[in-house]
């Protein structure tokens, strides 16, 4: 059995204590272990949630289109819930991005947003591409069709991540701070030592969350299914 | 409480409280399904055809 299959194995009450377990552990160490940065100061530590939950958004869009190429490779009739519900995730932690993003942004550039910053345009581009996929999905009638439609929709958004992940970073003028560089991350020691933490925590939960959504949407198929014999 | 501090709260408060608005949905959304499934469940039983009075025949 693969990795995967390993990982869908994990009960949900084990992975939504590990959730707890994590994101407590995570926050005693943001604001109780980590050090006050030197140059961004008390505020760095919205960086270890926005970072992660940036990360994690990367990895749930980068999962549906994985399971959307799976549906349209291997017609696996699982996947294209899989991947509905990974995109989901995606946009509800690249809300979270933009918002925890924007507070900060506030405070040091007094700017909830700044048009000028690739950094922020790209992410913007990609969470709302992703958010359309919405639209699109609701908009035709369940079915095959459908299922392909969103599968085809879900692998063009993957292009943008890799593009909103590292164009930038191979840009010269940027103001918003770049944790990961060419040369490997900006900070080391406790700060280094949180962030992991951090990104185990959301990355954790992502997945418990995704596990929960998953079920429910597969009982009310289930459901649905039992809705019509009894009809 | 510093500026930085304020805004370093309402970041996390923020995050707190969007995973708080996921998870509430969820619970409706199975909620619901627990009512459906109820309602299914005492379906049959309710479209069950009305039980025959028996007569000797013959």
């Amino acid at each position: 059995m693969g990795q995967v299959g390993r990982l869908a194995r994990i009960p949900l009450p084990a992975l939504a204590a590990a959730s707890v377990v994590l994101v407590t552990t995570a926050l005693a160490f943001v604001f109780f272990v980590a050090p006050n940065d030197q140059f961004l100061g008390f505020s760095q530590r919205i960086f270890y949630f926005h970072v992660s939950i940036a990360f994690t958004a990367y990895l749930a869009f980068g999962l549906g289109a994985w399971k959307a190429l799976v549906h349209l490779w291997k017609r696996d009739p699982n996947a294209d819930l899989e991947s509905y519900v990974a995109i989901h995730q995606g946009v509800i932690f690249g809300v979270l991005v933009l918002v925890t993003g924007s507070i900060w942004a506030k405070y040091s550039w007094g700017h909830w947003w700044l048009w000028s910053e690739n950094q922020l345009v790209l992410f913007l581009v990609l969470f709302l591409f992703y958010a359309a996929y919405f639209m699109l999905r609701y908009s035709v009638d369940e079915g095959p069709q459908r299922a392909n439609l969103c599968a085809v929709y879900a692998l063009f958004g993957v292009v943008l991540i890799p593009v909103s992940f590292l164009a930038i970073r191979l840009s010269q003028k940027f103001i918003h701070p770049v944790v990961f560089t060419r040369h490997g991350a900006n900070f080391g020691g406790w700060i280094m030592v949180t962030y992991l933490i951090t990104q185990a925590a959301v990355i954790v939960l992502a997945y418990t969350l995704y596990r929960v959504e998953l079920a429910g949407k597969r009982l009310d198929a289930r459901l649905r299914l039992l809705r019509e014999s009894y009809a | 409480m510093t500026t930085a501090e304020k805004y370093v709260t309402a970041a996390y408060c923020a995050i707190f409280f969007v995973v708080l608005v996921y998870v509430a949905i969820i619970a409706l959304k199975l909620q619901r399904l627990e009512r459906e499934v109820d309602e299914l469940v005492h379906k049959p039983a309710a479209s069950e055809e009305p039980e025959r009075e028996t007569v000797t025949v013959g």
